[in-house]
């Protein structure tokens, strides 16, 4: 335990403030999701009712594309001076390198979120969701960044033995993120647009949350096996 | 205090490591010789545990090597062809990157003293993205030595550093020779070997060639043994 918490937070801490500092996977992520909402504001009348069905499908685009941005430069950067050994020849748990770097991806995603989802509802006039609606979307807006960021850090450490690395990992990813993004989608759609069947988004919820246990348990038990080959 | 047994090391179709069976005792200074892609560093990662070898034993202390001995890691000091610093810190961030991995406790005091001991005072909170090689090569050094290591793992760490850097590096790993610090280099730097090995194990394709005590020894008899003469005449 001792080689685990405290390097993981080493290492989350680590890529905050690199980023912090360079501001570059931020930058691209937000500019990236800020296209998406204007291309779509512009291709779509937002005063249209029907328009608005759209909403949670966007939210997800955001989150997947630019989490596909983040993930991508976050092993990518290790590897410039061969960081990933310099991880490795210290007394950590490789585990903690996969902990860290969840952490700090999850941290990056939910930032660009935090800004451009708002600015979504702005943009397409979405009227302000209640109090107990506004939770289960907070709910399930983490849920489904939190597992597709689980599956997408340990596939990106996969990625990075390749030379294609930038192609491999959206490869790999599709066929794995696929039933979290189903679920996400629906249970955002449910909880935005016709919020009486909560229940409903409710299973899809359960969904997502066994989804994320496995894969991150997954994640974490085999992040060692990737590191070395 | 370190024994690799019979380690041979395959990659693809290639053998790169046929059998190196290697006794190195507490406080011995070693180094290892050979041409480029004899398998030195291949070696010097699989006691460092960056590679798995394909079959024998790597001990330290009589204890295999395992993954989850942390306090083995704890012991060792590598420093690889590549610096493992981030570019856009600067070296005090690097090293309190590198004391929080390791844990140690209220380290700044130690690593000011480092980043003064290879002369790096003047650029402390400077991004080393615009270091020079010699540069980056000196902070690299420091970051292997932080944890304060009994064991030493250097892969040619004599690159890039200048005159004065040589002369400032060869009395730290002397001085840390005489607290009985284990050091194993790798290098191609004669003059160096010299000053701090007293043993030189040759690598030839992947085998030790020659084992020997070259204390005292000129270091034309040191190029001899490399050139696999020496023992000859
Ligand atoms: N990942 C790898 N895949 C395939 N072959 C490799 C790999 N790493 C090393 N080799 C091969 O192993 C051999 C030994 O490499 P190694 O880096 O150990 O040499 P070296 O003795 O350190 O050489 P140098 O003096 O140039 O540093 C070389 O022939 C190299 O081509
Ligand atoms: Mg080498």
């Amino acid at each position: 335990m001792k080689h685990l918490f405290a390097p993981a937070m080493a290492i989350a801490r680590k890529d905050l403030y690199a980023e912090w500092k360079t501001k570059q996977t931020i930058t691209t992520m937000l500019i990236f999701s800020g296209l998406v909402i204007v291309t779509f504001s512009f291709a779509f009348d937002p005063s249209n009712q029907a328009v608005s069905a759209l909403v949670p499908g966007m939210i997800w685009v955001i989150t997947i594309f630019s989490g596909i941005l983040g993930l991508n430069r976050s092993f990518t950067q290790e590897k410039q001076n061969d960081h990933l050994h310099g991880l490795m020849v210290a007394p950590v748990d490789p585990s903690a390198i996969y902990l860290g770097k969840c952490l700090a991806n999850l941290i990056f995603v939910l930032l660009v979120q935090i800004i451009s989802v708002p600015l979504l509802f702005l943009l397409f006039d979405f009227q302000v969701i209640s109090g107990v609606g506004l939770i289960y979307f907070v709910m399930i807006v983490f849920l489904g960044t939190f597992g597709f960021i689980a599956v997408g850090t340990l596939l990106a450490a996969l990625a990075t033995h390749s030379k294609s690395s930038e192609m491999l990992l959206p490869i790999l990813l599709f066929p794995l993120v696929t039933p979290v993004v189903i679920a996400a989608v629906q249970a955002t759609r449910i909880v935005l647009v016709d919020q009486e069947g909560v229940s409903a988004a409710l299973s899809w919820m359960q969904l997502m949350a066994a989804y994320d246990v496995i894969f991150f348990v997954v994640g974490f038990l085999l992040f060692e096996h990737v590191l070395e080959v | 205090m370190i024994e690799t047994i019979g380690i041979t090391k395959t990659i693809g179709e290639k053998m790169i490591l046929r059998g190196v069976n290697l006794r190195i005792n507490q406080g011995e200074s070693v180094a290892i010789l050979g041409t480029n892609g004899a398998g030195k560093s291949t070696w010097l990662k699989i006691v460092a545990g960056l590679l798995k070898q394909s079959n024998g034993d790597v001990l330290l202390d009589g204890v295999p090597r395992k993954k989850d001995d942390y306090s083995q890691q704890q012991r060792l000091g590598y420093l690889g062809h590549q610096s493992f610093l981030y570019e856009a810190f600067s070296p005090v961030e690097n090293l309190q990157f590198f004391a929080k991995l390791y844990q140690l406790k209220s380290p700044d005091k130690r690593i000011h003293q480092l980043i003064d001991d290879v002369g790096l005072s003047f650029f402390k909170h400077e991004p080393i993205r615009s270091f020079s090689r010699g540069m980056i090569q000196r902070l690299a050094i420091a970051r292997a030595i932080l944890h304060e290591p009994d064991v030493l793992l250097l892969d040619e760490p004599h690159t890039g550093l200048d005159q004065q850097a040589v002369s400032l590096f060869n009395r730290l790993l002397l001085d840390l020779k005489a607290e009985g610090v284990t050091i194993i280099m790798v290098t191609h730097d004669f003059p160096q070997i010299n000053a701090i090995c007293d043993r030189a194990v040759i690598l030839r394709k992947g085998k030790i060639a020659e084992d020997e005590c070259i204390r005292g020894r000129p270091v034309s008899w040191i190029h001899s043994l490399y050139e696999g003469e020496a023992l000859s005449s």
